[in-house]
């Protein structure tokens, strides 16, 4: 094993050294490293090829851009509610008192080259990152991939999305802008509806009462050093798990629960991702060009005592502020004391039981199941009726509570009483999760008996009738394209031997030709 | 990596290919052509990012900055990817996938290693264990006070009160006096006592929206019969719910709107919430014209305004 012991560098390199510069600096890093073996099996990992296992990595890229966009804006971004008379060149703004963190974001918006753009690229990552969350938790959950052993995963996923969720409003609250602020001051009031402990929190994270002088230094820091920070942690230990752990995979054609079928880490993947990566980071660098998002120039400085009309938070933030709007008035009073349930069910209580239902998944299903099996081959959602009703009518549920938030915006465009709107969403959060769970239950039933030939190239049917008058109905032969559907898969090989020979290798050691 | 302990991978011969394998073939038919459609993907990717450079270097619109460097970056990310997918050995390949857990005698050691060393070394001094953990338990109290404390002052009072004082001077947001020709029925304005009118901190929650319903003294509600002079309602505006600016005023129906959660207040009958979520009637403001003719308050606000929380004691 100890290649590195007695021998120079000439004796290594002639002993071994086929593979030239490369070799050499291989021999130096593994002499110290030791990273010659683990390396190789890291190049050699497998990465399955199913579309659905890129939406992580959508998340992860826009991450990136959201590291990249961030940092630009740091660099002209002041975090100070410390009141200033503008005298910058945005005209309408002039004479006007407004905030040093709101003059910075007006500035670096208007007139720091490339500003805008990378503002509202790092707005529109933001959103896209927090729906390619989504959209990948909801593949793990419909899959199982959550199941024993990946439990550990499912709860770091979740807690990425949920600290994703707070620096997304923390970073929308910095631009201190009229609808920010607002937003602001509604999570002062959430705070506060707490009860025994609320008004000391809120006092202690605003410094005083709303809005004091030091929430937004303060949400700076978190927005950009202490979440980030954590965030950035948590997807390391994601993808550390998730290597060591391997990918699931859909079951198929030698697809095993002990191996992992796909593409090799080295090149194909790094190719294919680090592409995917691009195209993702230029998706969101047109949202940024041409798609614009939150010009706080337009909305003015925050100031206390004024509000914008129809404004809804980011997407994300919806399905809180639909909550909040169809909650019941309740507010409970007494022995001098004052319980809002009005606020402090739909923004405390609510989004605290769903988390816990999110965290608590892996363990409900296997309490109900009885399964505590390990699991590395995924479930098609069809198989598992109830789990795919249950996430179909959480899915349901967040987007009536989104639709809620719109309600004002419903009644103006549908020209009926806000009312009425009210009243509707009021209804439908009860009946539309119930209703699209019986449904995709009911479907799933519906559906499980097919899709047995999954994974197989589909083939043309040909009808032909007799001379008698008698139907039949023939699939075509196996076309030559559809060869590749019949391999077998091979581990990646380290070597490859250049010398075309003529197909007759099976007697060579570690070589397996598949015939055709 | 993880598999240093798995050592089936090193032991046969490392996987060997031959180049006309098919697992080692490309994933395409036609190569070629997939080559020369790669290579015009990446040249239009290069032509993207330049313009993006000529964009930047003259200070062209903001979107063409966006266009440019988008389809550049898009260009190359298709032409990379599509050389992993269609010019790469097709595969499929396979690693295998080996049990995580241990073997059981390395269970049992690091549970033995846990368990016995706890017995013989730390349990045996369970004083020093004690104190320690006194100690740790100290300080993780003690450490709340900068750690929580030291962020901000205990609430207090300051949610129960306002700067409207007996005989505040209600002035508009540029400090103008309110009198009581100012306002033609149907007419409103933000009001604050005189003298706060500049002060962030101040205006977030002596807020108040006053409003001239008609020219006779309006009642809103039994026992305010003095409180709206001359048809002058002032009411806290910051809602009941929480805490947005009641910022809309419907005319025509006299409802008070909060456009954050659309609660509604009926400024006729006390600003009683008609619709939406907020629990409580906007708190109302008592008026009075002094000799001069302008509006000043006749008292503070009788309970605390703006949202419900823990320590209020009137509903």
């Amino acid at each position: 094993m100890s290649l590195a012991a007695p021998r120079t560098k000439r004796q290594a390199k002639s002993a071994r050294g086929s593979y030239g510069r490369v070799g050499q600096v291989i021999d130096e890093l593994d002499d110290r490293l030791g990273i010659a073996k683990g390396g190789r099996v890291f190049l050699d990992k497998i990465f399955p090829d199913h579309w659905s296992f890129l939406l992580g990595e959508i998340a992860l890229y826009s991450f990136i851009v959201l590291i990249a966009t961030g940092v630009f804006l740091t660099l002209y971004y002041v975090p100070s509610q410390t009141e200033v008379i503008y005298h910058g060149a945005y005209a309408p703004l002039r004479g006007l008192k407004v905030s040093e963190a709101y003059a910075s974001t007006v500035n670096l918006s208007l007139f720091v080259r490339a500003g805008l753009l990378m503002r509202q690229m790092h707005h529109w990552a933001a959103d896209v990152f927090l729906g390619a969350i989504v959209i990948h938790m909801a593949r793990i959950f419909f899959t199982g991939a959550f199941r024993k052993p990946r439990e550990l995963n499912w709860t770091i996923g979740l807690t990425l999305l949920t600290l994703s969720l707070a620096n997304g409003f923390i970073g929308y609250s910095l631009p201190d802008d009229l609808i920010s602020g607002t937003g602001l001051r509604i999570m002062f009031s959430i705070v506060l509806s707490i009860p025994f402990v609320g008004t000391y929190i809120a006092f202690w994270l605003f410094g005083g009462n709303y809005p004091g002088t030091v929430i937004i230094p303060r949400l700076f820091i978190i927005h950009v050093l202490i979440l980030p920070a954590i965030i950035a942690a948590l997807i390391g230990a994601h993808l550390f798990l998730l290597v060591r752990q391997k990918h699931t995979q859909f079951p198929g054609k030698g697809r095993t629960a002990d191996n992992v079928v796909g593409s090799p880490m080295y090149p194909t993947f790094m190719a294919k991702t680090t592409g995917y990566m691009f195209m993702v980071t230029a998706v969101l660098t047109v949202l940024g060009g041409i798609a614009q998002i939150n010009p706080i120039w337009q909305f003015g400085q925050y100031q206390p005592a004024k509000i914008s009309y129809a404004v809804q938070p980011d997407w994300y933030m919806g399905w809180l502020d639909g909550a909040l709007r169809i909650m019941p008035s309740w507010e409970f009073t007494a022995w001098g004391h004052t319980i809002p349930f009005v606020v402090l069910l739909p923004a405390v209580v609510f989004p605290g039981l769903i988390f816990t239902i999110c965290y608590a998944w892996p363990a409900i299903e296997r309490r109900f199941t009885g399964d505590n099996d390990i699991h590395h081959l995924l479930d098609r959602p069809r198989d598992r009726p109830k789990r795919t009703a249950a996430g179909a009518a959480m899915i349901a549920l967040m987007l009536t509570l989104l639709g809620a938030s719109a309600t004002d915006v419903l009644a103006n465009f549908f020209q009926v009483s806000l009312n009425e709107v009210l009243w509707t969403f009021r209804i439908l959060v009860f009946i539309v999760p119930i209703v699209v769970g019986v449904f995709t239950w009911r479907i799933c039933l519906e559906i499980q008996g097919g899709g047995a030939d999954i994974g197989k190239r589909k083939r043309a049917l040909i009808v032909t009738r007799s001379a008698t008058g008698e139907y039949r109905t023939v699939e075509t032969a196996p076309q030559p394209d559809d060869q590749h559907e019949e391999l077998e898969p091979i581990e990646v090989p380290v070597k490859i031997d250049m010398t075309e020979s003529d197909g007759d290798t099976a007697g060579e050691p570690g070589v397996r030709t598949v015939s055709r | 990596m993880s598999d240093e302990h798995q050592e089936t991978t090193s032991e046969g011969p490392l996987p060997v290919a031959s180049i006309d394998d098919p697992h080692m073939r490309e994933a395409v038919g036609n190569p070629r052509r997939a080559e020369n459609s790669i290579a015009l993907f990446l040249v239009l990717g290069i032509l993207g990012v330049g313009v993006f450079g000529a964009a930047y270097v003259q200070n062209w619109k903001p979107w063409t900055l966006g266009v440019s460097l988008g389809l550049g970056l898009f260009f190359l990310g298709f032409g990379l990817s599509a050389w992993g997918k269609y010019l790469m050995p097709q595969g499929p390949f396979s690693e295998a996938r080996h049990a995580l857990h241990s073997a059981r005698a390395e269970r049992e050691a690091i549970s033995a290693a846990l368990v016995e060393r706890t017995g013989v070394v730390i349990r045996r001094r369970g004083m020093l264990g004690g104190l320690l953990a006194t100690g740790f338990g100290i300080f993780g109290i003690v450490a709340i006070f900068p750690g929580l404390r030291s962020l901000g002052p205990l609430p207090g009072l300051t949610l129960t009160k306002t700067n409207w004082r007996r005989g505040s001077l209600l002035v508009d947001a540029n400090g103008r006096a309110i009198h009581r020709d100012t306002l033609d029925p149907g007419g409103i304005v933000t009001v604050f006592p005189a003298g706060y009118e500049d002060n962030t901190q101040s205006q977030a929650v002596d807020q108040t929206v006053l409003i001239r319903v008609q020219f006779t003294d309006l009642v809103t509600e039994k026992g305010r019969a003095t409180w709206a002079p001359e048809g002058y309602v002032a009411y806290s505006k910051l809602c009941t719910h929480a805490g947005c600016p009641v910022g809309l005023y419907e005319r025509q129906l006299r409802l008070l709107v909060c456009p954050c959660h659309q609660s509604m207040f009926n400024i006729d009958d006390g600003a009683v919430p008609e619709f939406g979520p907020a629990p409580r009637p906007l708190p109302q403001l008592p008026l009075y014209i002094d000799a001069l003719g302008f509006l000043r308050a006749q008292a503070p606000y009788d309970q605390p305004v703006g949202p419900g929380y823990w320590e209020r004691t009137t509903t």
